[in-house]
């Protein structure tokens, strides 16, 4: 492993990560996982730089998710989320607006169990619908359609990627009018 | 129609003597009638092109691992007289969230190649495949005599679509639904079965998550008689368990849903002696649910306990002494999937009672590295020592030692199945300190029967060293965090080879690796790596070698691989016998 140590260090300095806001990584290992878009966004990382070093040793700091680990499927995970006892993670909040709206609004991504939850939400709450979901075409049936802004300050079509990955990564929601959409390309 | 067929015609016709071939090939396909398993058949149709042409006339149940690895057109011409079907669509790491959700794996074009070559189709399985509403309208319409579907790890339909099928199937006996991901529709499905007796054998649905309309489910379980499996959802309360379980008291399969009362107790009215409810049961061998248990109810159990083979409390959050007081009753349990909440105390006393035990699933009430672990090495040293006939293990844990796997590997000979998840990535033998070589080397050392590990912990090339060198009968491998070099996944490839399955993720193997493994893909269902180091170069490099894989690179998200990306972030390939597939989103690149 000593050989390829600086590598090691290189990929580590701007490797991105999934993690629930304030909290700090901690790296240890030879590999952390990098998810997402692959694009390197400096992000502060201490690397173990001996690899292998004792993992045991003094007070671990809390470590950050990684998406696929452990390999527990999401449905199991998510059946117990109420039953613990330690205080819960703090609430991922986003702020909603809608085209045509002139108030936001602020909703806690944590709460919502996958898409169709949050959809009926917005639906509930600023008392439209949006369309049926679809790869290829986006959302189509109605004038709304909801997009994101992501950690690295794109503007997204909701739905793409897993809900997990969603609900870590979206700073902000716009459900916007499909007369409005220029460049989300297959959304209208 | 088959060439040569002698045509044998009465009366004043002629009478031609069929072919000395022909006569063997009748033969054939009589013998093979009684030839079921898949392997066999395989091994069949490989004997001579006679043989190929009888068995493809004689099989009735189609197999088809990979969805993508033959075209549902080239199934359907081979084999004529299908009547059951098994497919499997997504690899296994797409449970974890490693997958872009469009991926593909859709139902729909082989269930209209179905439709059109299998019209008395009766069973149809799927694993991991999309099925949206459409489709199950489809298999309605389609499969008149439609008998059993069996929907594992699918997604993509709702209660519209169930509605649809409980209607049209009139002789529907089988509606299993396990691990499915149900879209939240409103509409009651459970009402939709036929008004007179229904033809239902097996009924599971713990994977909705929606309250059914209980008093159209009380009624359709009335009018069963011969259900024998059940399996409820968590919105069924115990006190309506009660009433389903006194009108059948045939059930062999029960999946108690909450297993706690409503939380309007008013509702409730009385306690119904749940005791008896069980005890009536005299045939029940394997329970499950207990998604929301109060224990204070557990003892209504205890009168089924001796003949229980089969106890799922995966959901059940239940210490080691509720634990204890249940299995110290159950004798003859074969198979036993509890939660850590149990605590190292509960497996001794699953060791103490179930010397019979075949499989054995540990899973994490709180799936987060660095959280406090509930069992550890002295659950599983314990298991070791107590549950000798022990086939297959799942244990998610905290913290390991070479000392109890080895253990294992030495008191449990029959194991098929180690899956070990240390969940602290790359977390060494917590007593030693040294890595968990040894431990895993034992396993494949020992165990001469092993076709499926998995691996965590810190874990050197030795290990691999090990695998490749004692593991020659291993179809399925998972690997994390592990390893230190290309050597170590060189040494599975060359040493393996009866590998079928390798998942890999976040493990530093890279071109020179995957390239070694050229001569065998062939022979593999797929081959998964996620976060190595393999570049796109090496993946063109692996296509070009192989014209009959299919090479798919990919991000967990949906974003496009891009040329300048260092490493690519998910590799999967697969053999397959007609190309490419059509249906690939944007996101994959196919190579």
């Amino acid at each position: 492993m000593s050989s390829t140590d600086q590598n090691v260090l290189k990929l580590e300095d701007t490797e991105l990560r999934l993690g629930l806001p304030g909290t700090d990584g901690c790296k240890r290992g030879a590999l952390s996982s990098v998810k997402g878009n692959n694009k390197r966004a400096p992000e502060e990382a201490e690397s173990d730089a001996d690899g292998h070093g004792d993992c045991q040793s003094g007070a671990p700091a809390a470590k950050e998710q990684v998406v696929g680990w452990p390999p527990i499927r999401s449905y199991r995970r998510n059946s117990f989320q109420a039953k613990k006892t330690e205080p819960e993670a703090p609430g991922i909040y986003v702020k909603v607006s809608m085209d045509g709206v002139p108030y936001l609004r602020k909703i806690d991504l944590k709460i919502y169990k996958g898409y169709s939850d949050l959809f009926k939400a917005l639906e509930n709450m600023f008392k439209f619908t949006f369309g049926e979901y679809s790869e290829r075409e986006g959302f189509k049936g109605s004038e709304y359609f909801p997009t994101y802004e992501d950690k690295d300050g794109d503007w997204m079509l909701v739905g793409d990627v897993p809900w997990e990955m969603f609900a870590l990564s979206s700073k902000r929601l716009r459900i916007m009018k499909a007369s409005d959409a220029k460049g989300l390309g297959s959304a209208i | 129609m088959r060439e040569n067929r002698a045509e044998v015609t009465c009366g004043a016709g002629d009478y031609h003597t069929p072919g000395a071939d022909q006569v063997l090939e009748n033969v054939l396909e009589n013998v093979l009638h009684f030839i079921t398993s898949r392997r066999d058949r395989n091994a069949v149709s490989l004997v001579c092109k006679s043989w190929y042409r009888a068995e493809a006339h004689t099989r009735s149940e189609l197999f088809v691992g990979n969805c993508y690895a033959v075209s549902p057109r080239r199934a359907t011409e081979r084999f004529r007289g299908i009547n059951s079907v098994v497919l499997k669509g997504k690899p296994r790491f797409a449970d974890f969230g490693l997958m872009p959700l469009n991926w593909g794996a859709h139902s729909a074009p082989w269930l209209t190649s179905f439709g059109a070559a299998y019209p008395w189709l009766e069973k149809i399985h799927l694993k991991r495949m999309s099925i949206k509403d459409e489709d199950l309208a489809h298999i309605a319409r389609s499969f008149p005599s439609f008998k059993e579907l069996t929907l594992v790890c699918c997604y993509g339909f709702g209660a519209r679509g169930l509605a649809i099928l409980a209607s049209k199937c009139r002789q529907l006996r089988v509606l299993d639904l396990i691990e499915d991901e149900v879209n939240d529709d409103d509409v009651d499905w459970i009402s939709c079965f036929p008004e007179n007796v229904t033809c239902l054998e097996s009924l599971s649905f713990d994977c909705v998550e929606r309250p059914i309309d209980f008093c159209a489910l009380e009624r359709l379980v009335a009018r069963s008689p011969n259900l024998k499996k059940l399996r409820l959802n968590q919105f069924v309360t115990i006190a309506q368990l009660y009433r389903l379980m006194v009108r059948a008291p045939q059930l062999t399969h029960l999946g108690t849903g909450a297993f706690s009362p409503s939380d309007n107790l008013a509702q409730d009215g009385e306690e119904p002696d749940y005791r008896a409810a069980f005890a009536a049961c005299k045939s029940l061998v394997c329970l499950s649910g207990f998604r929301e248990i109060v224990s204070e109810y557990l003892p209504a159990i205890y009168p089924v306990c001796c003949n229980l083979t089969s106890l799922n409390f995966s959901y059940a959050n239940i210490n080691s002494e509720e634990l204890k007081s249940v299995v110290c009753r159950c004798r003859n349990l074969q198979t036993l999937w509890v939660l850590d909440t149990v605590r190292d105390e509960g497996l001794k006393a699953v060791a103490a009672t179930c010397k019979d035990l075949i499989e054995l699933r540990v899973f994490p009430i709180d799936a987060r590295e660095d959280c406090e672990g509930l069992v550890s090495e002295v659950g599983l040293t314990a298991i070791a020592e107590g549950c000798r006939k022990l086939q297959s293990i799942l244990y998610f844990c905290q913290r390991m030692t070479n000392a109890a796997v080895i253990t294992m590997s030495k008191n449990c000979p029959d194991l098929v199945v180690f899956r070990l998840c240390i969940m602290g990535r790359h977390r060494p033998d917590h007593v030693t300190n040294e890595p968990m070589d040894e431990g895993f080397g034992a396993i494949v050392m020992n165990c001469k029967k092993l076709t499926r590990l998995a691996v965590s912990g810190l874990l050197t090339d030795k290990a691999f060293g090990y695998i490749g060198k004692f593991g020659k009968l291993v179809r399925t491998l998972s690997v994390a965090f592990s390893g230190d070099s290309d050597i170590a996944l060189k040494y599975v490839l060359e040493g393996c080879f009866s590998l079928q399955k390798l998942e890999i993720m976040d493990s530093p193997f890279g071109d020179s690796a995957l390239l070694a493994g050229v001569h065998h893909y062939y022979n593999m269902r797929f081959l998964w790596m996620s976060t190595c180091r393999v570049t796109l170069q090496g993946c063109r490099a692996t296509a070009q070698a192989l014209p009959g894989m299919v090479v798919e690179v990919f991000t967990s998200g949906s974003s496009a691989v891009r040329d300048d990306d260092e490493y690519v972030n998910i590799l999967y390939m697969y053999r397959s016998l007609d190309g490419p597939r059509n249906d690939v989103p944007n996101c994959v690149r196919i190579l």
